[in-house]
C-alpha cells in the first residue's frame, strides 16, 4: 500500500512537471503549428542557470531571475530562429527548431564541460515530508497543486484578456487574423514567453527532484511532454495536462515494477509506444480538432 | 534519354576516385618519407571513412526527406538495426562465447563468414573469399532487417502528416533503441553491452603471412559500398518513381489525382531510404569497431537532417559533399577549437573542451536562416528566397561528381 | 447510348453541413456534360466525390456501367444525417477506393486552383502523370530494365505536348508558364494518364474572351481525337453554352434544373438562383 501511494505521489508530481513543458509546447503548435524542438532544451538551461545563479544569489533573488531569464531566452529564440523564416515551409523551421535545440545542447556542454551537474537543494521544496507513511518530499505534494494553479490562471488568461482572445484568434486561423490587424508577432512572442515561464517553473520542480543536469537532460523529458501534448488534442490545455498526469503516472509505475522483469529500460519507450498507437487510432487526440484539407 | 547521357560519365568519374583512394591510402608505402599526414594513422583517412558512411546515409535520408517530401526523423534508429545485424551476424562463433560472456554465449552461435568458411576455407585466398562474401551478405542483410522494420512501421505511421510522421519515427527510434539494450534479449543483442570482434574496414587490408599489410583497402572499402548504394539511390530518383516520389513532394492531391498511389509510393520511398541507412548502419559498425544501441541516439538523425540541409535538401551532391565537409571539419580542420591555445604568452580566449561544437551549431543555424538552399542551391541572401524555395525549384541534382 | 458516370442520391454532408443533396445525374458517353451553379453551391465537392478526394456520405456512383463508390452513413453520420435514402444503400459493400486507382479505372481531372507539380518543368510533368500506366517495378525502372518503355513514355509526352502547342515550353518549370497555359498543361497532364472520362473543374477561370473561345475549340477538339466523355464545371455561361450537350444546374448542394442549354438558359429557377435573389455573392 504505501508503496503505491508513494509510485502514485511520485507518477503525479513528474505528471505534473511534465505538463508544465507540455502546456509550452501546445501553445506553440496551436499557434505556429511548430514542433519547437528547442523547448526542451530551453527547459534544461534553465535548470542549468538554477545551479549557476543560486550558486552566487540567494534563493529569493536567484529563482525569480532563472525564470526571467529562461523567458528572455525563449524570447529571443522565436525571433532569431524562427520569426525569420515565417513564410517558409514548414520543414524549414521544424529543422531551424532542431538547430537551436543542436545549439543549446552544445553550448551547454562548453559550459559544463560535459559533466553532470548537482541542482542545488532549495529550502522547504526539498525538504521531507510524511504523507500517508511515505517519505517523501515537499516538491512532490506541490508540484499537482502548483500546476492546477497556474493552468487555471493561464486558462482564465486565455478566456478573458484581451491577448487571450488574439491567441484564440491566430490558432483558429493564421491568415485571418493577419489580416484583421492582430500583432501576430505580439501574439506569438507572448506565446513564447508563457511557455518559457512554465518552463522555468518546471525545472525548478523537476531538477529538485531528479538532480543530476546533462546538456541532453532536457530532450527526454521534452519529447515525453510533445508526446502528453499530442495525447491530450496539440493545442488544448486541459488535454495537454492530462495526458502529461497520465504519463508521469504510467512511467513510474513501469519503472517501479518488479525488477525481475528488466523492464524499467521501456519507461521512456512507453512513452512513443503510446504516441504511435494514439496518432494511428485517434490523430486529434483527445480533445483536438480534426483538420481537413481544402482541395 | 536526357538523363542517362550523364550515366557513363559519372560512372567513370566514380571509378577513378576510387582508383584515387586506393592509391591514396597506399601512397605511404610506396613512397617512404612522405609527410604525415598520408600515413595510415593519419586523420585523413578516418576522415574519408567515416564521410564515406554518413555520406550513404545522408543521401538515404534526403531521398526520403528531399526527394519524396516526408520528414521523418529515424535514420538512427534504422542505423542501429542494420548495425546490430551485421555484427550478430558476423562475429566470429570463436569470439561469440567472449563477447557474449553476460549471457554465456549468443543465441546464433556461428557467423556467414565461418559458414563461408567450411567451403572455400579459412585461410589464404580461401579466407578471404569467405570473408567478403560473409560480410556483403550480411550488409545486404543488414538493410533487409532495416527495411522490413520500416515496413512494419510504415503501416500506422505513413498514414501521418508531416510534424507527427517526424515525431512518430523518432518514437520509433527510441523504442528500437529500448529494445536492443534489454537484458532480457542479451542472447541476442548483448543487452547495453556492446558488440564487437567482427570483420571491420582494416579486415579488408591485404595481408602477408606474417600480418604485415601488402595492399591497404580499409578506406576503399567504405567508398566502394557507398558509391555503389548511391549511385542506386540515383538512377531510383530518376527513374519513373523517382519522379512519382518528386510528384508527392510537390502536391499530394495533385499525384493522386494523376494515378499515383501514396500509400505505395511513400512506402516505397521509406522502405527503401530505411535500407540503405540499414546498410549504412553496418558500415557505421564497421567503421568504428563495434556496435552499440547507445550510439544511435536522435543527436545522430538531427546531425544528418543538418548534413542534408547544409548540402540541400533534395541534391545527392549535395549531401555527399556536405557530408565531406561536415565530417572533415568536425573531426579534423576545427579540432583546435576543442584544445587550448598559446600564441607566446597569451591564452586565446574561449577555446577549451566543447568549443568546437558551439562554433558549428552557429555555422549551422546561420545555414539554416540565411543559406536555405544549402550548398548547392542559389546563394541568395535573402529571406525572401526562403519562401520561393519550393517554386524556384532546382532540378539541383546535376552531375554527381562526388557519387 | 450508355452512361461513362452515373450519380444516384449522392449526399456529402460535413457535420451538420449539407454541401451535396441528394445529386442524381448521368454523363452520357462520348458527350459532354456540364455542371453549373452559384459559388459554394457544392459543384466541385462533387467532383470530389467522384475521383475520391472525399467519401459521399450517401449515395452510389457508378463508372462505365459498374459501381464504383458506394456509401450509407454510420454510426455518428447516421445520427446527423440530414439526406434522403439513407436506406437504400445499406445492404450493399461499402466502396471507397482512393483516388488513385479511380484514376486507374480512367477517370482524369483538372483542379480549380491549378495544382502543378512546381518543381518540375513541363515536359516532367506530363511524363509523371504517365507513370501509373508503366509496367515496370522499382527494381527494373532503377536498373533500367526496360528502357524501351522509358522512351515510349517519354515520345508520347513529346507528342502530347506537339499537340498542346507546349512543346517550345517543354523544359521550363511548368509554374513559370503563363495562366492559360498552365491550365492546358493540366488538361494535358490529365490525358497523359490515358482516361476515358475528363473532369474539368473551371478550365476557363481566369481565362480572358479569346482564351476562353480557344478553350471551347480545344475541349471539343479533345473529344473527338481521345474518344473521351467531357464532365465540367464552369462559370462562364458563354463556354457552357457553346460546348455542352446536357447541362446540370445545381444550388445549395440540391439540383435546381437540368436541360439542354437553350432550356437552362430561360428556366426561371436558374436565372434567379444566378441573378441572386436569394444570394447576392455571385460573381
Amino acid at each position: 500500500m504505501e508503496y503505491v501511494i508513494s509510485v502514485l505521489l511520485s507518477g503525479i508530481s513528474v505528471g505534473g512537471q511534465y505538463a508544465l513543458i507540455a502546456i509550452g509546447y501546445t501553445l506553440v503548435y496551436g499557434i505556429l503549428r511548430l514542433i519547437n524542438f528547442a523547448h526542451g532544451d530551453v527547459f534544461m538551461v534553465a535548470g542549468l542557470m538554477g545551479i549557476y545563479l543560486t550558486s552566487s544569489l540567494p534563493i529569493g533573488i536567484s529563482l525569480p531571475l532563472v525564470i526571467l531569464l529562461t523567458v528572455a531566452l525563449g524570447f529571443t529564440i522565436e525571433r532569431a530562429a524562427y520569426k525569420p523564416l515565417r513564410d517558409a515551409p514548414r520543414m524549414s523551421v521544424m529543422i531551424s527548431a532542431i538547430g537551436v535545440s543542436y545549439l543549446l545542447q552544445n553550448t551547454a556542454t562548453y559550459v559544463t564541460g560535459g559533466q553532470p551537474m548537482t541542482y542545488p537543494t532549495i529550502p522547504f521544496l526539498s525538504d521531507t515530508v510524511n504523507v500517508a507513511g511515505t517519505q517523501t518530499k515537499w516538491v512532490v505534494i506541490i508540484t499537482p497543486f502548483l500546476v492546477l494553479a497556474l493552468v487555471v490562471a493561464l486558462t482564465i488568461l486565455i478566456d478573458r484578456t484581451k491577448i487571450g482572445m488574439a491567441m484564440r484568434a491566430v490558432s483558429k486561423d493564421f491568415e485571418t487574423s493577419r489580416l484583421m490587424g492582430i500583432r501576430i508577432n505580439g501574439v506569438i512572442s507572448v506565446t513564447f514567453v508563457i511557455g518559457s515561464a512554465l518552463a522555468a517553473i518546471g525545472s525548478i520542480l523537476f531538477f529538485t527532484n531528479y538532480p543530476a543536469i546533462t546538456p541532453t537532460a532536457g530532450a527526454m523529458p521534452g519529447l515525453k511532454a510533445f508526446v502528453a501534448a499530442v495525447f491530450g488534442g496539440i493545442g488544448s490545455i486541459p488535454g495537454a495536462v492530462l495526458g502529461a498526469f497520465l504519463i508521469g503516472i504510467c512511467e513510474t509505475i513501469i519503472k517501479g515494477l518488479p525488477s525481475a522483469w528488466d523492464v524499467s529500460v521501456f519507461s521512456d519507450a512507453f512513452t512513443f509506444a503510446l504516441l504511435i498507437v494514439i496518432l494511428v487510432f485517434k490523430p486529434q487526440g483527445l480533445f483536438g480538432e480534426a483538420a481537413t484539407d481544402k482541395v | 534519354m536526357k538523363k542517362d547521357r550523364n550515366f557513363l560519365p559519372s560512372l567513370i568519374g566514380i571509378i577513378l576516385l576510387l582508383l584515387f583512394v586506393v592509391l591514396l591510402e597506399n601512397i605511404s608505402a610506396l613512397i617512404p618519407g612522405l609527410p604525415q599526414i598520408f600515413q595510415p594513422t593519419s586523420p585523413l583517412f578516418t576522415v574519408l571513412k567515416k564521410a564515406a558512411v554518413y555520406s550513404l546515409v545522408a543521401v538515404s535520408m534526403n531521398l526520403l526527406n528531399g526527394f519524396t517530401g516526408l520528414f521523418s526523423l529515424g535514420q538512427a534508429g534504422f542505423m542501429l538495426l542494420g548495425a546490430y545485424t551485421y555484427a550478430i551476424l558476423t562475429v566470429p562463433s570463436a569470439q561469440k562465447e567472449q563477447v557474449y560472456y553476460l549471457f554465456g554465449g549468443c543465441a546464433f552461435d556461428s557467423s556467414i563468414v565461418d559458414i563461408f568458411g567450411n567451403v572455400f576455407g579459412t585461410s589464404g585466398v580461401g579466407g578471404a573469399v569467405s570473408m567478403v562474401l560473409g560480410c556483403l551478405i550480411a550488409i545486404v542483410a543488414a538493410g533487409c532487417v532495416a527495411g522490413f522494420f520500416a515496413y512494419l512501421i510504415g503501416i500506422p505511421v505513413l498514414r501521418l502528416k508531416s510534424d507527427y510522421l517526424a515525431i512518430a519515427t523518432l518514437g520509433f527510434a527510441e523504442i528500437l533503441r529500448a529494445i536492443f539494450q534489454w537484458q532480457k534479449l542479451g542472447p541476442v543483442t548483448n543487452g547495453a553491452n556492446m558488440i564487437k570482434g567482427f570483420p571491420t574496414f582494416s579486415d579488408f587490408n591485404i595481408t602477408d603471412g606474417a600480418g604485415n599489410v601488402l595492399v591497404r583497402l580499409s578506406t576503399f572499402v567504405p567508398f566502394l559500398i557507398s558509391s555503389i548504394c548511391i549511385m542506386l539511390i540515383v538512377l531510383l530518383i530518376h527513374s519513373s518513381y523517382g519522379r512519382a516520389f518528386k510528384s508527392i513532394r510537390d502536391d499530394e492531391i495533385a499525384a493522386e489525382a494523376m494515378g499515383i498511389s501514396l500509400f505505395k509510393h511513400k512506402m516505397m520511398s521509406f522502405v527503401i531510404s530505411s535500407f540503405f541507412a540499414g546498410v549504412g548502419g553496418a558500415l557505421f559498425a564497421m567503421y568504428v569497431a563495434n556496435a552499440q544501441a547507445k550510439a544511435f541516439t536522435s543527436v545522430m538523425t538531427y546531425e544528418i537532417l543538418l548534413i542534408v540541409v547544409i548540402g540541400g535538401i533534395g541534391s545527392v551532391s549535395g549531401s555527399v559533399l556536405a557530408t565531406f565537409l561536415y565530417v572533415a571539419c568536425s573531426e579534423w580542420w576545427l579540432r583546435f577549437l576543442d584544445s587550448e591555445l598559446y600564441i607566446g604568452g597569451f591564452k586565446v580566449p574561449l577555446l577549451r573542451n566543447g568549443f568546437r561544437m558551439v562554433v558549428f551549431s552557429v555555422v549551422i543555424m546561420v545555414i539554416v536562416l540565411f543559406f536555405s538552399q544549402g550548398i548547392m542551391g542559389n546563394r541568395e541572401l535573402d529571406i525572401l528566397s526562403l519562401i520561393k524555395r519550393k517554386a524556384a525549384a532546382k532540378p539541383a541534382e546535376k552531375k554527381e561528381e562526388r557519387k | 447510348m450508355a452512361n461513362a458516370l452515373h450519380l444516384e442520391n449522392i449526399t456529402m454532408q460535413f457535420g451538420g453541413v449539407v454541401s451535396v443533396n441528394n445529386l442524381t445525374l448521368d454523363v452520357p458517353e462520348g458527350k459532354i456534360i456540364a455542371l453549373i451553379g452559384p459559388n459554394g453551391a457544392g459543384k466541385t465537392t462533387a467532383f470530389n466525390c467522384i475521383t475520391g478526394v472525399y467519401q459521399p456520405t450517401n449515395g452510389l456512383i457508378e463508372f462505365m456501367g459498374k459501381p464504383m463508390v458506394r456509401n450509407h452513413p454510420t454510426g455518428k453520420d447516421a445520427k446527423n444525417y440530414k439526406g434522403e435514402n439513407a436506406d437504400r444503400y445499406v445492404k450493399d459493400p461499402v466502396l471507397a477506393p482512393t483516388p488513385d486507382r479511380i484514376t486507374g479505372l480512367g477517370i482524369a481531372r483538372t483542379f480549380q486552383n491549378i495544382r502543378l507539380w512546381k518543381s518540375m518543368t513541363v515536359f516532367e510533368n506530363v511524363l509523371t502523370a504517365k507513370h501509373q500506366r508503366a509496367s515496370q517495378n522499382v527494381f527494373s525502372a532503377t536498373f533500367r530494365g526496360n528502357l524501351a518503355e522509358e522512351n515510349r513514355m517519354r515520345e508520347e509526352t513529346m507528342d502530347l505536348l506537339t499537340e498542346q502547342g507546349l512543346d517550345a515550353y517543354k523544359d521550363e518549370l511548368a509554374v513559370s508558364l503563363p495562366y492559360g497555359l498552365q491550365r492546358r498543361l493540366e488538361i494535358a497532364r490529365a490525358l497523359a494518364t490515358k482516361p476515358s472520362l475528363l473532369l474539368l473543374d473551371e478550365p476557363a477561370a481566369g481565362m480572358n474572351p479569346q482564351e476562353t473561345a480557344e478553350l471551347a475549340d480545344f475541349v471539343k477538339e479533345i473529344r473527338e481525337k481521345y474518344d473521351l466523355t467531357v464532365f465540367l464545371i464552369e462559370h462562364h455561361m458563354d463556354l457552357v453554352m457553346n460546348i455542352s450537350d446536357y447541362i446540370y444546374v445545381i444550388d445549395f448542394g440540391s439540383e435546381i434544373a437540368q436541360g439542354r442549354p437553350e432550356e437552362v438558359q430561360s428556366n426561371k429557377r436558374v436565372i434567379e438562383a444566378y441573378l441572386g435573389v436569394t444570394e447576392e455573392e455571385e460573381e
